[in-house]
């Protein structure tokens, strides 16, 4: 890392004494060889050093972005986290902003890793994508990436839409996926975010999937949060939309309906990355955090960060990486 | 097509203008919720209001606790009553009721206290009970600044009872509210006009009454036709 550091100060002299190109890549390459060769983590083979993808555009410390969510904040922290611990030099870039911001933040380089979720991204790229299982999403990605954007391994995570029902409705009518709902939908209100009702994976996907038309919708303006939650809690509302990772569904047993025809279009979390500024060695440390990254820790860190303890997103992914084996 | 171009094919198309989603009906829960809102709000603030003005008691914790009420900020509050109560019609009424307090009160308390001390304390002197001093003196004169208090209470409300719409309910704040969720820049401005002019609309109402409640005693028009019907008028029964 010190090597890194010395050659960074000499690189950032070299640019401010002179503009000379090959003094500049010079300066550029050997940081890059640096970069390659202090990680703990790294590769003992050492073969990036060789690459010419590592060398050239790697000179800036890695910059990870994330999107208004403190979701998305959480994972960033842990993706920077885990970098740092590699040896990676990492400034992190929080609240970029929704998604048509910063996927062209990461096309233009000002960004050059950012959490993103694979169904959303997809649908993001491509508005026509049929692609709903998780599978799918994956395999429809790369194809639909502008030039220069890759993504890397997509975690086990999910955070989507699901339809929620407390414990007793679950109990009521026999419930443990949409389509056992489907049956007793006449009876059911639904409670959701106003578009809800007229998105593809709303109420119109509800009908042509699953032949489902509930009694009533309510449309409740807080993506599943307190005042979704108090509704379905009081019976006000049968079923609600609640994302996945919401601690809310844990506090109070609330059970999460089975999507077996892919109403919701899958949501793992995943690294979008510039392809050529990410060396394969930090591809390989993002990696191995998507592997070990569950929906049930996404729930864990966003009580930690959104409930009554209000951590700092780093605080939270610092501890995750500690107990997940990735601390420096 | 522009956006105002597609406002306008919206406005005209016929779809729009029926159902339970259709404009008419989004029109009349926006009134009726603003109407139940004023009618709280009013039952609270006017006589709370007359009393402060009338007896000037509790004049500095009226105002301060108005002023306080205005700094709520409106989706808080009305999440906040969602939370507490649950959705349904009242919960979100509630804190409408609540941010239009303040301007009822305020408008209320500041025409009763506009009124020339010295005609009170004639009226006392004539012999009149409080009573009659508030409803004969007080009230009649206090007019003028009590309207335009009422007048800006209504405005306000129209315009914000749209965040209902937030929360489960209906009104005119649906096709903001919903054309925000869905990305659809048309209904969503189809939807600022339809209060903006209904807010207008309002107003001018309120204009045109306010000028006619007034006593004639209390007009205080600038063209010189008017001043003479006003003074012609208690002549006429003798004439």
């Amino acid at each position: 890392m010190k090597n890194a550091v010395l050659h960074r100060s000499r690189l950032q002299a070299a640019g401010r004494r002179t503009l000379a190109l090959p003094a500049a890549l010079a300066a550029a390459t050997s940081l890059a060889l640096a970069l390659a060769g202090c990680g703990a983590n790294s590769n003992p083979l050492e073969d990036t050093s060789s690459q010419p993808a590592a060398g050239g555009t790697a000179q800036a410390p890695l910059v990870v972005g994330s999107s208004g969510s403190t979701e998305s904040q959480t994972i960033a922290e842990i993706y920077a986290g885990a970098l740092r611990s590699a040896g990676f030099e990492v400034e992190t870039k929080p609240g970029i902003g929704s998604r048509e911001v910063y996927v062209k933040a990461v096309e233009e380089g000002s960004v050059d890793i950012i959490p993103d979720y694979s169904g959303n991204l997809l649908l993001h790229l491509d508005g026509n994508a049929t692609a709903a299982s998780a599978p799918d999403v994956l395999a429809a990605l790369p194809a639909a990436l502008p030039e220069g954007l890759k993504v890397l391994e997509a975690a086990p995570a999910e955070s989507k839409d699901a339809m929620v029902v407390t414990k007793a409705t679950a109990e009521k009518y026999q419930l443990s996926s949409i389509e056992d709902m489907a049956k007793v939908c006449g009876e059911l209100t639904i409670g959701a975010n106003p578009e809800f009702r007229e998105r593809e994976y709303g109420l119109p996907g509800l009908e042509a999937k699953y032949n489902c038309v509930p009694k009533d919708f309510e449309p409740i303006n807080d993506y599943g949060g307190p005042a979704t939650l108090k509704a379905l809690l009081t019976d006000q509302i049968q079923v609600a939309d609640i994302y996945t990772t919401t601690p809310s569904i844990e506090d109070n047993d609330l059970v999460v309906l089975e999507d077996p025809k892919n109403l919701f279009i899958a949501q793992q979390v995943l690294p979008l990355v510039k392809a050529d500024a990410v060396s394969q060695d930090a591809a390989a440390v993002l990696d191995k955090v998507s592997a070990e990254l569950r929906t049930e820790d996404l729930v864990d860190l966003n009580r930690q960060v959104s409930g009554d303890e209000k951590r700092s997103p780093a605080d939270a992914a610092a501890d995750w990486l500690e107990a997940e084996g990735f601390g420096a | 097509m522009n956006l105002l171009e597609q406002v306008a094919a919206w406005f005209a198309d016929p779809a729009h203008w029926a159902g339970p989603e259709g404009v008419p009906a989004r029109l009349g829960e926006h009134l009726y919720y603003s109407a139940l809102t004023l009618g709280l709000a009013a039952a609270v603030a006017v006589p709370l209001g007359l009393y402060v003005g009338h007896t000037g008691r509790g004049r500095v914790a009226a105002i301060a606790a108005a002023g306080a009420l205005r700094a709520l900020p409106t989706l808080g509050l009305l999440t906040l009553f969602v939370i507490l109560l649950g959705i349904g019609l009242m919960p979100p009424v509630y804190a409408l009721v609540i941010l239009t307090i303040p301007p009822l009160l305020a408008g209320t308390y500041a025409g009763i206290a506009a009124v020339d001390r010295q005609l009170v304390d004639a009226a006392r002197g004539l012999g009149m009970t409080e009573w009659q001093i508030l409803t004969k003196v007080e009230l009649p004169n206090a007019l003028p600044v009590l309207l335009g208090g009422i007048r800006a209470a209504v405005l306000q409300v129209i315009a914000t009872v749209a965040v209902v719409a937030y929360i489960n309910l209906g009104g005119l704040g649906r096709f903001l509210i919903d054309g925000l969720a869905v990305r659809d820049p048309v209904r969503l401005v189809a939807g600022a006009i339809l209060i903006a002019v209904l807010a207008l609309a309002v107003d001018g109402l309120l204009a045109l009454v306010q000028r006619f409640a007034l006593p004639p005693g209390l007009k205080t028009s600038r063209s010189g036709r008017d001043r003479e019907a006003i003074e012609a008028g208690p002549l006429a029964p003798a004439g």
